[in-house]
């Protein structure tokens, strides 16, 4: 079955069988290997990437349910040469290990800071309560996300300064 | 790796285009909402269709509308709007309570109110929260429309009277005034199923319980219902007391099972534990306390 998706901007066609996930579409078929597979039974957010406007887990969404929409992987995090705060975040924090429950992690984090730019560290824990990290404590992540939160905050302060100034 | 089987896909525009494949196909085939519970069952060959007709596309299926004595509830809608409309939350807290213990939040971003009702999990959050709300869930097919009330919804375990040519649309619940209602759930994690749930819905008269909802899940309750614990309450005055009662009721009641989620006995206490307090989280709310 034809599907067309776009994916971190581009679009992709693909033929592909009805029953594949969406998160093989993804790895297999169009060489994003940055989202990760990890339970396979949409416990541990490994595979999370965006469906339109939300995060979901992609080894429990078919790629034909993808037909149509837009997909945000942790590919199209970064704006060109420029890291998303959220980025910066774990690396300034130390918010990875392995590494490998990490793109799930900033890309829920990404959500949760265009819905709620000041959260608090109670709710990015909610927010990242469907994912697993095996690594950090989840302190860490924690703390980058915070990070991403004060440094976004800063940044507009700037803007609004500057424009004000 | 788990994949599911081969399997045709089929996309429906509307819910008369639902009913035309879904007449076409006959049992081989299965509705596929959110896919949350059928995609992991199909990875696992618990549940194997030939033809899965998708209802994603029908955004219409998908509102909280509030009509002058009913909240709707349209089937596709995923439970994270659920839990963000705040029309829902004034009129039943226990919607928000229950909402933010399903699950977890990117589950809540896919997963639907109407697939979650028609996997008829014994485990499931929803029922025993629209079966203490005494809703009614709106059934089409071939012949028309029909409502069947939340009482009568399930059949069993994952099993519910939604025929194989038929889509659950819409899920109504009464709104009266004087009315207050909670949900509390015990789990072993968080995002994870419930070891134990307990939803009440409560109208007072001063301090006369009028009419009482008590729905409970993973208990083995018929109908995701404490029948006789309402039966006890209706009439009688809320002190601690009778409430306290009405716990022990619920869970005599009940036959809960000994499972990775816990013994038979440490449920049944939950049972009668999470009964209590949600009836006085229900009689605080009716009282306009905020809990
Ligand atoms: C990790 C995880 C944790 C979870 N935790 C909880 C929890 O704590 N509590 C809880 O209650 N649930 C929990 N769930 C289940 C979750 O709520 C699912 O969203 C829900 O069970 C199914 O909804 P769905 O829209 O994904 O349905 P689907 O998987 O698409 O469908 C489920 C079934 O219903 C049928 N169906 C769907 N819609 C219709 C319709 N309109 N008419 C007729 N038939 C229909 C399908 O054919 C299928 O048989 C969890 C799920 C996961 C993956
Ligand atoms: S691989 Fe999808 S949730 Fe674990
Ligand atoms: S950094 Fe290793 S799993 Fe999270």
């Amino acid at each position: 079955m034809k599907v067309t998706l776009t994916v971190n901007g581009t679009e992709y066609a693909r033929d592909v069988e009805p029953r594949l996930l969406l998160i093989h579409l993804l790895r297999d078929e169009l060489g994003l290997t940055g989202s990760h597979w990890g339970c396979d039974t949409s416990n541990c957010g490994a595979c999370v990437v965006w469906l339109d406007d939300t995060p979901v887990k992609s080894c429990t969404v078919l790629a034909v349910m993808a037909d149509g929409r837009r997909v945000l992987t942790v590919e199209g995090l970064a704006n060109g040469a420029s890291l998303d705060p959220v980025q910066q975040g774990f690396a300034q924090c130390h918010g990875l290990q392995c590494g490998f429950c990490t793109p799930g992690m900033m890309l829920t984090a990404r959500w949760l800071l265009n819905n709620n730019p000041h959260p608090s560290p109670y709710q990015v824990r909610e927010a990242i309560s469907g994912q697993v990290c095996r690594c950090t404590g989840y302190e860490n992540i924690v703390k980058a996300v915070l990070w991403a939160a004060e440094y976004e905050a800063a940044e507009h302060g700037a803007a609004e300064h500057g424009a004000g100034g | 790796m788990q994949v599911p089987a081969q399997v045709e896909y089929e996309r429906a525009g509307s819910v008369e285009h639902a009913l035309t494949l879904l007449a076409r196909y006959g049992p081989a085939a299965r509705v596929l909402a959110g896919g949350h519970s059928l995609i992991p069952m199909m990875k696992l060959r618990l549940a194997q269709p030939e033809v899965l007709i998708d209802i994603n596309g029908i955004t219409d299926l998908c509102y909280i509308n509030l009509t002058g004595t009913q909240l709707r509830i349209g089937t596709l809608t995923r439970h994270a709007q659920l839990l963000e409309s705040s029309v829902a939350g004034e009129h039943f807290a226990i919607l928000h309570d229950a909402e933010r213990v399903i699950a977890d939040p990117i589950v809540r971003n896919w997963g639907t109110v109407g697939g979650s009702l028609c996997q008829a999990d014994p485990s499931e959050d929803l029922s025993a929260a629209f079966a203490a709300m005494k809703g009614t869930m709106i059934i089409h097919g071939p012949d028309g429309s029909r409502e069947v009330s939340a009482r009568e919804f399930h059949a069993g375990p994952y099993e519910t009277v939604v025929g194989s040519s038929e889509l659950l649309t819409e899920i109504r619940l009464p709104i009266r005034p004087g009315g207050g209602s909670g949900y509390r759930k015990v789990s072993r994690r968080a995002g994870d199923w419930p070891v134990v749930a307990a939803g009440a819905a409560l109208l007072l008269d001063g301090d006369v319980i009028t009419d009482a909802g008590i729905g409970l899940t993973a208990v083995g309750a018929t109908h995701f219902a404490a029948a006789e614990a309402e039966g006890f309450l209706r009439g009688r005055t809320a002190t601690p007391q009778t409430l306290a009662r009405a716990g022990q009721i619920a869970a005599e009641n009940c036959r809960p099972v000994s499972d990775q989620r816990g013994p038979a006995d440490y449920k049944r206490h939950l049972a009668c534990e999470l009964t209590t307090r949600v009836l006085g989280v229900a009689v605080a709310r009716a009282r306009g306390l905020t809990t």
